[in-house]
């Protein structure tokens, strides 16, 4: 917008550059523009019926993720990690009762019937061993629920209390909560051949289906059994539950949020340029916009996510900004008695420059994000850079099409206020500027070297707010019975069948004894237990042998034994591979942040190295690929931002056509995201995966305004030979109020992202709402001290003495 | 409602008695069409059960190849002694050979069709023999796809039989028979067998885990006719569908009639094996 506002209403200069005489075709032939460009939308948007929401948590990590891998990895050699896992409370706070064990037992009976469940573990399957001499009985722990003598019920409890498998993982030590886990096989992409499967049969190898089957019957059941025992209060967690989390999520944010933002344009646009046409135009620019966004996206075979599906929204911020632009000027033309063609030319004219340059830095912010690890944000950066480019389309097209149809407005002569209150800013920061610039640069930097007091942490869980249903139950079973923080370890023996070496055996009882005395660890779950166990029933329960046998014959056969003696489901896959070489040791942990998180796997790890060297390793699982998330998306954004601020660094410099003005605009650019995360540090102190991708994506953004503010400086500079000081006024009065009112817009779209429900864009809504305000406020209150200091010296002599700008034109 | 019409409104207690009668037809009918494939799958399986009668004993070797999903390898080797027990299901014996560290292990088994068999097992680490009590044993045999209770003694008793027809598997003429175990702790729902129409053997089975869902299907080949009689597989392959592991058995080195009797199968006969 930066010549617009030095329009004048007369006739404009006859030009006859492309640009003009596109213009002036575009005029002479609106319907075929408007028809052409919608044509054009539509067939784009017909790509969003491919377009469907994802509902694993794995997306967020790039299929080279070493902690991705790791955890694929184990996930091959045992039992899937994939669970629902169900908690009783009864109202009278006791487990052990006839009621609560039927239930238990219905329970686990229904849930084998839950799609895609390949074991079912409870307090009443679990397979208890009684040893009378020489005669070993392997039992259900509750063989038959309604017949429960007293004695029956202190012997369960008393079992149950006792065996360190089931306390804090399926029964609360204190007995008032019990759990039902499911464990399930589920698909894992649906190949190119199964997709010429009979429909049932393929529903049954898509993902997507197949866990919208598993959860729809798994609340069936929930409802079902709650119906049924109405003294017992059910809840549900889990990974497959958290996976449909997802898309629900993603659902409700974008029937809440994407209304809202459009509320907000409308509302905006209304009060800022006051025409019904332009509200119109503005909104039918943003919705084919997204429409065409969206539809490539799903012509690309993108999946929806929580971060990809907030892309409409700040496509629809970013695309308003194009259009306030032009229709500002149209509307200052149409006002000043311009006639309709030629404000329209006019605005296309002094429009069109600025508002590709702005299109192409935000679009270079947003392609940075390609360099992220998490692939949402690739899908979100590109969805949001086609979006963007496409609004500079439309405004070049459909945009000054519609209007050259619809647009009137009466002549008037009104001042504006906006430019006074400019004029007295502009003033005010020239007289100030010593104090303003001492006062600035203190915050800056004051703010900039807080930024790393933010503590990185990702809680997977709690990426869900409050308002969604998974995260208060699963915060409910983390509180009552076990916390959904696991690592597992796989420990390789290195030879088929090591598992049972007396060596390797008792490396790992001295881990899991380690692992226990940690404050931080409420449950293990080791082989070691069960072998010891085993131990002492092949000796007559005796408890002498609780401990673990010395020959690796013994091991092997007792292992041989047990695996003979248990039923379907319940084998020991889940804790020893198919050839007996490794072993999974499983972590239950205490909420933790992701530092703490960080701090337990290093100090582990050292443990090991030191302790137990033959069988070091890293632990894997969600909480550790969560935990490693941010850290490795900030690092790989590192380069992603590096390009992107040389990229937009090389465009201000041919756009102000000065090195030395590109390089000082490197300040008011960067400093922004810093001085963010600085406030973030002192207000929050707590930042996940969205701070890696902000300083890429605000770049993009932000620099616009430095553009629009250097650019009118150095006209006045170059062109007017002005004084440093009045080249500042002209600045703040020709694009103060623009700058102003799209930062207004820009500022209020973000700040609907940060109602979404879902961590990761609230956040990224929110810093970016806070880095866009502070770019202003160092735009208006640090750039011109800091342009007078370097700039103003030698030529102040000259400066005039008008406290008045030279040029005092109307603004928005 | 194709009946409801001004013409049939005129005489309602016709149409009901017409309905009755259709209906109960219909019932009728389907039960005996019911019944008569009952009859046949059991049929059926008499006869591949009866082909078998008066092998008396059998020894044979078996290899059983575990392969994970990655194709991966593990090997575990044993023998194994059957007797034939009129009328009740057969009394058999398993002693591992492989891997090293369970070698001389030994189990001992008397299956019955409807309740839990009973199972001896000695540890030669332990030098004990011990009696293992537990109702289901529907687990993985040696961490295999197999389990237990596919590969022990196939009873006709252990489950109800529905013919569902002819079919061809692999070029090969075959009966489909759905067979629903009988004892209530079995892992399965139900099997398929695909029973060769000739040889009186069967070639296929599919299993379905306790929701129905295909769970593995097993294939059984290399056939070979022991005492001009007695079919035997020379390989069973276990594919589960669910995990995408696998398991192969070969058998070799059958053996019939070798004198083996009741003395050989009790649980003192565990402690002499080698």
């Amino acid at each position: 917008m930066n010549e617009m506002y030095k329009t004048t209403p007369t006739k404009p200069a006859p030009n006859n550059s492309l640009l003009e005489k596109y213009s002036r075709w575009l005029v002479n032939n609106p319907v075929l523009v408007l028809i052409a460009s919608i044509l054009i939308t539509l067939a784009l948007a017909t790509g969003g019926k491919n377009l469907s929401f994802t509902n694993d948590y794995r997306v967020f990590f790039s299929d080279e993720n070493p902690q991705l891998i790791a955890f694929e990895e184990l996930q091959d050699a045992y039992t899937k990690s994939d669970n629902i896992l169900v908690m009783l409370q009864p109202k009278n706070g006791d487990v052990f009762s006839e009621e609560t064990l039927t239930a238990v037992a219905d329970l686990t009976e229904r849930a084998w019937q839950v799609p895609f469940s390949i074991r079912v573990d409870s307090l009443t399957n679990y397979q208890n061993m009684v040893a009378e001499e020489d005669d070993l009985m392997v039992t259900d722990l509750v063989e038959d629920s309604t017949q429960l003598r007293a004695e029956d019920l202190t012997y369960i409890r008393e079992t149950a209390l006792a065996q360190p498998t089931l306390v804090k993982k399926l029964v609360s030590p204190d007995g008032t909560a019990t759990g039902v886990n499911i464990t399930m096989e589920m698909p894992a992409e649906l190949s190119d051949e199964d997709r010429l499967l009979p429909k049932e049969e393929r529903d049954l190898k898509d993902p997507q289906i197949a866990l919208q089957l598993a959860v729809d019957d798994a609340r069936i059941m929930l409802a079902e059994i709650e119906a049924k025992y109405p003294d017992i209060e059910f809840t549900s967690t889990g990974l497959v539950m958290m996976n449909q989390a997802f898309p629900e999520a993603t659902m409700k944010d974008m029937s809440t949020i994407i209304p809202m933002a459009f509320g907000v344009i409308i509302v905006g646009i209304l009060i800022l340029i006051a025409s019904p046409v332009s509200m119109i135009a503005t909104v039918l620019v943003v919705l084919m916009s997204i429409m065409a966004a969206m539809g490539t996206a799903g012509w690309m075979g993108y999946k929806l996510t929580p971060p990809s599906a907030s892309a409409p929204t700040l496509i629809l911020t970013l695309a308003v900004a194009d259009c306030v632009h032009y229709l500002v000027t149209l509307y200052h033309n149409l006002r000043s008695g311009m006639d309709r063609k030629d404000a329209v030319v006019e605005s296309l004219r002094v429009n069109a420059m600025p508002i590709f340059l702005t299109s192409v830095t935000t679009a270079i912010g947003f392609l940075s994000m390609n360099a992220s690890d998490a692939p949402p944000f690739r899908d979100l950066g590109n969805i949001t850079a086609i979006g963007v480019l496409y609004a500079f389309f439309l405004a070049m097209t459909f945009l000054p099409a519609f209007t050259a149809l619809t647009s009137r407005a009466k002549k008037v002569e009104k001042k504006s206020k906006g430019s006074q209150l400019m004029n007295g800013l502009a003033n005010l920061v020239i007289k100030q500027r010593k104090p303003l610039f001492i006062v600035m640069g203190v915050i800056m930097v004051g703010l900039a070297v807080l930024t790393p007091k933010n503590e990185l942490n990702d809680v997977f869980v709690e990426y869900f707010d409050e308002t969604v249903p998974f995260r208060v139950e699963t915060d409910k079973i983390t509180e009552n019975l076990s916390g959904l923080y696991l690592v597992d370890y796989s420990i390789d023996s290195g030879e088929e069948g090591g598992v049972s070496n007396p060596g390797f055996l008792a490396k790992v009882e001295e881990f899991e004894q380690y692992l226990e005395a940690r404050p931080e660890v409420q449950h293990v779950n080791a082989i070691t237990e069960t072998v010891r166990r085993l131990n002492r029933s092949m000796h007559g329960d005796d408890q002498a042998y609780y401990k673990l046998p010395d020959s690796r014959e013994l091991s092997a056969q007792y292992l041989l034994l047990y695996e003979m003696s248990l039923p379907y489901g319940l084998d020991l896959n889940n804790q020893i591979n198919f050839d007996k070489s490794t072993t999974r040791l499983s972590v239950t942990l205490d909420t933790l942040s992701t530092v703490e998180m960080l701090q337990f796997e290093k100090e582990v790890k050292a443990w090991m190295d030191d302790n137990t060297p033959s069988i070091s390793t890293l632990g894997t699982g969600p909480t550790v690929m969560f935990s490693h998330i941010g850290m490795r998306n900030i690092i790989s954004m590192l380069s992603g931002t590096s390009i992107a601020l040389v990229l937009i660094s090389l465009i201000l410099v041919f756009a102000l056509r000065s090195l030395k003005f590109g390089l000082i605009s490197l300040i008011p650019n960067l400093a922004p995201a810093l001085m963010s995360f600085g406030l973030w540090a002192l207000l929050v102190g707590q930042v996940g995966l969205a701070v890696s991708i902000v300083v890429a994506m605000t770049l993009g953004i932000v620099v616009d305004d430095t553009i629009h503010f250097l650019s009118k400086y150095l006209r006045a500079r170059r062109e007017q030979n002005m004084s440093a000081e009045d080249a500042v006024r002209y600045a703040f009065n020709t694009v103060g109020v623009a700058l102003f009112v799209t930062t207004v817009v820009l500022v209020g779209g973000f700040l609907v992202i940060s109602q979404s429900n879902f961590l990761v864009n609230s956040e990224m809504g929110l810093l970016t709402a806070v880095t866009i305000a502070v770019a202003l406020i160092v735009d208006f209150l640090f750039l011109p001290p800091l342009l007078l200091f370097l700039d103003g010296n030698k030529k102040i002599k000259h400066e005039s003495t008008s406290s008045q700008a030279p040029v005092a034109p109307n603004a928005a | 409602m194709m009946f409801n019409n001004a013409k049939y409104q005129s005489t309602p207690r016709a149409f009901c008695l017409a309905a009755l009668c259709l209906s109960t037809t219909i019932v009728c009918t389907t039960a005996l069409a019911d019944q008569a494939a009952k009859d046949r799958g059991l049929e059926i399986a008499i006869a591949v059960q009866a082909q078998d009668d008066g092998f008396g004993d059998s020894e044979s070797a078996m290899t059983m190849t575990l392969i994970n999903r990655a194709g991966k390898e593990s090997v575990r080797r044993m023998r194994s002694r059957i007797l034939e027990v009129p009328g009740d299901g057969d009394k058999s014996m398993s002693i591992f050979d492989e891997p090293a560290d369970v070698k001389g292990t030994a189990s001992l088994t008397y299956s019955h069709a409807n309740e839990a068999d009973e199972q001896w097992l000695f540890l030669p680490a332990l030098k004990r023999v011990k009696r293992i009590s537990s109702k289901n044993k529907s687990g993985p045999f040696m961490g295999s796809e197999f389990a237990f209770e596919d590969i022990s003694s196939q009873e006709v008793d252990k489950y109800d039989y529905t013919y569902l027809g002819d079919e061809t598997v692999d070029g090969i003429a075959v009966h489909k028979i759905e067979a629903v175990p009988t004892y209530k702790h079995s892992g399965y729902t139900r099997l398929i067998n695909y029973i060769d129409t000739e040889r009186l053997v069967p070639i296929k089975v599919e299993y379905f885990d306790r929701k129905n869902a295909a769970l593995k299907t097993l294939s059984i080949s290399d056939y070979e006719k022991h005492m001009d009689k007695y079919w035997r597989a020379g390989k069973m392959e276990m594919q589960n569908q669910q995990t995408g592991k696998r398991t192969v058995l070969t058998w070799s080195d059958y053996a019939f009639q070798t004198g083996l009797s009741e003395k050989d199968f009790n649980s003192n006969s565990l402690k002499r094996l080698r």
